[in-house]
């Protein structure tokens, strides 16, 4: 049998010290009727064929780099170094669990350690945990810590319309039951001083993203005092590349800063795992979810690292902990630690600078093309919206069939009134002939 | 660059102090191969970027080491209760980084993904069939999510039927903390319910509780203790009598796989944890999954999307199409996009490998491990409840002839034996809780070689009992200061300030 040791002298060996003759037994105490149901299922493959199975799968799939993709909306196409999956396939960190036992655990803990370092330095804040699951969930768990902080007294949540569609629908799933209200994103037009126009004494929290979610940068200079004015906390959802340029969240006056680490060496694997990171100001530690790793010393003196605050968590707390979450994404945060430390402070500056040159120039080049539109008002990263002349999904549709590339993100999903806009996002793995080949087809859908 | 980090010795520096100013990866970074544009207004842009120096090699040797500090199933023995570390089969590693699956970006149009559409679907087919379920979400991200997916659909489910007196949920006081933390978040109130002097929940207690408040219950098969609860089938008619639904926390299923359908049990909703069970790599804290299954009265409210057959095969075309199609009165979604794939690829190839036959062997031998133990230990430490156990065994790791001997110093001198230690003072009902899961990856062999380090520890506490209470002596660090770190909150390594 796959992966059991177990001889037949073993297994007998081991029946007669528990006393029974046969497996069967082990299960008296299950009620008879329902025991040993039959079991539906595929009869066991070899390693070779299992792997054949899911080749024949796998190539089912359209992909980077036999198709150009141009698609972004949260989650990245970015280069991921070599070293990663070298270290990363490590049994030692991939096969060991949490870590509860921090005498045989120093890697993991200290991996983590590095991690909320610099995670607090790239977003400008006090401390980091270890990880959320994606940049939804830090969202979601963004506004608990809210909540808590104001004690339950405040309930209503302001959302800027331009924050990913699916990390408010993910917000509203996690609050459903606590009577949280959210406002502000319902029409999808709210400008900021409409958003800073529903602030008031029952506002917990007031949450942007930077660069949004059509990939503009909006000025938040002011925002914070604003917020704060309230008495309410201002969170906000980014990304960690654009951070190799823009000014840290921290410095704007954030007080809990959340979002998708994906980008940090994580492959796109079709939405998971990704890595969702949290960071906050000193205030707020004690009122976090998940796990977080501190500085200690054992027993000789010498310098160690252990999972700290414990009490919050819900194995301690039980009922009270403010959130449930435990296992995490252990692995992805060491992903996005081994980035950071190989790109390092020149390298994801550069890689950021890349990015926006890149998209700059394919924004350019498109804008000049009739009939497109390109929305470039405000300062914008590596993503930007595009009218087209005709549906997205039909221009899609093309730019694959005939062109093999994948195109943008149909806005028109999630905000009705942007008809026919797709998101385009360029990366440093976008060369400038797939760029200029882009530009070609989309001039040729025009026509279809 | 410096720190001001504990003036103590290190084991391996932090990546920080191996900085040096200047130093970078040059071939790392990115060629530019069109024009630049007009750079953005200073004022966007940050003044300083605090992350280390360092070149590759560095970057290698350091994480090296750090992973030579930590223990792992690849390294020996990990018997951490409930938590399943049995054997990471390296093939899952190699399929789930076929770039086919690892390029995929989860937006793209479903006619260009079809491949893990379809490996979704089955997937989302098998976890019912071994389950005895009528439909799947593979959204939930761990097992806390899925429990938060599985509260949120029996809330629903009430609320749709204008039920809204409903305000408790059930838990017994042998349960994961994740089980009443859920309900809270889920907005419930929690009744705890405890058990019996078998270990079983206190059927009185649970009649007394059953009313037309409860929303439901949430129970773990096998408990948290170990055992197959005798009355399980009691219990789910008691809950249902009083219109409440039946939660089974799927963490112990690797005890339940061809044993015992839930659904057919009578649960209404259960999670799996994929990393448990069906052996995806726990990452030293993760990424879980943790799918979901429900029977037909909570269908329509799984979180979504979920994978469905748009269109069936057609003699033309051999495969069915597959999409993504929001169940009706879905909770919502629980993360973006679609779950944790690249798990759901590593339990595919799993399943695959073993086949129901396969799978049927899991559960028999990870039961048969868990007993020998038990009886090969019954004499050298109490065991609470000392009967025919599941996948896991649970000990009290104190002896009443050496009152100061703890389960936690019994744990740390395991570490000297070159084992992982079980889960300390977990179910939190038994005193001292050593709670031990050896999995059926483990041979006889290994199984005998932990009973003879178990036994001579509990000879050790009687012989030289201050060997406990100074263990660890083995490893990279001696006994870790949990108290120290609370108290010097120091949770980012500090970097002199700028001026």
């Amino acid at each position: 049998m796959p992966y059991i040791p177990h001889t037949d002298a073993d297994r007998a060996a081991m029946l007669d010290a528990i006393g029974i003759t046969k497996l069967e037994e082990l299960f008296d105490a299950v009620p008879a009727e329902y025991r040993f149901p039959p079991l539906n299922l595929p009869e066991a493959l070899s390693e070779m064929e299992a792997l054949w199975e899911l080749q024949a799968l796998a190539s089912h799939n359209a992909v980077a780099p036999e198709y150009a993709l141009f698609l972004g909306a949260g989650a990245y196409n970015h280069y991921t170094p070599s070293v990663i999956n070298h270290l990363l396939m490590r049994g030692e960190f991939y096969t060991a669990y949490t870590p509860y036992q921090p005498e045989m655990s120093q890697g993991t803990l200290q991996a983590t350690f590095e991690w909320q370092s610099m995670i607090a330095k790239l977003t400008g804040m006090d401390a980091a945990n270890a990880s959320h699951y994606d940049g939804a969930t830090s969202f979601a768990e963004a506004i608990t810590v809210a909540l808590t902080h104001h004690r339950q007294k405040r309930n209503k949540v302001i959302l800027s319309p331009n924050i990913h569609p699916q990390y408010r629908a993910v917000a509203r799933t996690y609050h459903q039951g606590n009577g949280t209200r959210f406002v502000g994103d319902k029409s999808g037009r709210a400008t900021l001083d409409d958003l800073l126009d529903l602030l008031d004494e029952n506002t917990a929290m007031f949450a942007v993203q930077y660069p949004n979610f059509f990939g503009q940068i909006e000025d938040f200079s002011n925002l914070a005092q604003k917020v704060h004015a309230s008495g309410a906390l201002l969170c906000v959802v980014t990304t960690p590349i654009a951070l190799g340029l823009l000014k840290p969240p921290g410095a704007l006056g954030a007080d809990i800063v959340v979002g998708e680490g994906q980008s940090l060496g994580i492959p796109l694997s079709f939405g998971g795992p990704y890595l969702g990171f949290f960071a906050v100001r000193d205030e707020l530690v004690r009122k976090i979810a998940g796990r977080i790793v501190g500085e200690t010393v054992d027993s000789d003196g010498r310098r160690a690292y252990v999972m700290t605050l414990r009490p919050r968590e819900q194995d301690i707390r039980r009922e009270k902990a403010t959130s449930n979450i435990c296992t995490n994404q252990g692995l992805m945060a060491l992903a996005g630690c081994i980035y950071l430390a190989l790109m390092g402070k020149h390298g994801l500056r550069r890689v950021a600078e890349v990015c926006y040159h890149k998209a700059h120039y394919a924004a350019e080049r498109i804008a000049q093309l009739r009939g497109y539109q390109v929305h470039t008002r405000l300062p914008f990263f590596n993503e930007f919206a595009v009218t087209c002349p005709r549906p997205v999904a039909e221009i899609n549709r093309y730019l694959l069939e005939k062109h093999q590339i994948i195109g943008g993100y149909d806005l028109s999903q999630d905000y009705p009134d942007r008809e026919n806009q797709m998101l385009l996002a360029v990366t440093e793995m976008n060369t400038r002939a797939e760029i200029d080949a882009l530009v070609q087809a989309l001039e040729a859908a025009q026509n279809g | 660059m410096t720190t001001q980090t504990v003036q103590a010795k290190a084991l391996e520096p932090l990546i920080y102090e191996l900085s040096a100013s200047g130093r970078r990866a040059e071939t790392l970074m990115p060629k530019l191969d069109v024009p630049e544009s007009a750079p953005l207004p200073a004022h966007l842009l940050r003044d300083s970027l605090e992350l280390p120096e360092v070149s590759e090699l560095d970057v290698v040797r350091h994480f090296v080491r750090l992973s030579q500090l930590n223990y792992a199933i690849d390294k020996g023995f990990y018997p951490l209760g409930s938590c399943t570390m049995k054997y990471n089969p390296k093939i899952d590693e190699d399929t789930a980084r076929l770039p086919g699956f690892a390029n995929l970006h989860p937006l793209q149009a479903p006619e260009t993904a079809q491949g893990a559409l379809a490996l979704m679907y089955t997937l989302q087919q098998w976890l019912c069939e071994i389950s005895g379920m009528k439909g799947c979400s593979l959204q939930p991200a761990a097992g806390a999510q899925g429990e938060l997916a599985g509260i949120l659909m029996i809330r629903a489910y009430h609320q749709e039927r204008g039920d809204t007196k409903r305000t408790k949920i059930l838990v017994p006081d042998s349960a994961h903390g994740t089980n009443p933390a859920t309900s809270a978040m889920a907005g419930y109130t929690v009744v705890t319910l405890p058990s019996d002097a078998r270990g079983d929940v206190d059927l009185d207690a649970l009649r007394a509780a059953a009313d037309e408040t409860v929303a439901g219950m949430m129970i773990t098969v096998p408990s948290t203790l170990g055992v197959f609860d005798e009355n399980i089938r009691e219990i789910i008619k008691i809950v249902h009598a009083c219109g409440g639904l039946m939660y089974m926390d799927g963490a112990n299923m690797n005890a339940m796989l061809g044993v015992i359908k839930p659904g057919e049990l009578g649960f209404d909703v259960m999670h799996y944890n994929l990393h448990k069970t069906f052996s995806t790599p726990h990452g030293g804290g993760g990424p879980g999954s943790g799918p979901v299954t429900v029977n037909e009265k909570l269908l329509p409210y799984l979180p979504g999307p979920i994978v469905a057959i748009v269109e069936e095969a057609s003699e033309a075309e051999g495969a069915p199409r597959y999409g993504f199609v929001m169940p009706e009165k879905s909770i919502g979604r629980l993360k973006a996009f679609h779950g944790n794939f690249g798990m759901h690829v590593r339990a595919y190839t799993y399943i695959a490998l073993h086949g129901a036959e396969g799978l049927k062997a899991i559960s028999r031998h990870a039961v048969l491990n868990a007993n020998y133990v038990r009886v090969r230990l019954a004499d050298a430490y109490k065991v609470p409840y000392n009967r025919m156990c599941g996948h896991e065994v649970v000990i009290e790791g104190r002896f009443a002839d050496v009152p100061d001997i703890r389960a936690l110093d019994i744990s740390k001198r395991l570490m000297d034996y070159g084992f992982h230690p079980p889960t300390n003072y977990f179910p939190l009902i038994v005193h001292e809780a050593l709670l031990i899961e050896p999995t059926e990856s483990e041979s006889k062999e290994t199984l005998d070689r932990f009973i003879e380090a178990m036994r001579a520890i509990a000879r050790e506490a009687r012989e030289a009992p201050e060997l406990l209470h100074s263990a660890p002596h083995t490893t990279p660090v001696s006994r870790v200061d949990e108290v120290y770190a609370a108290k010097n909150l120091t949770l980012c390594c500090r970097l002199p300030s700028a001026d």
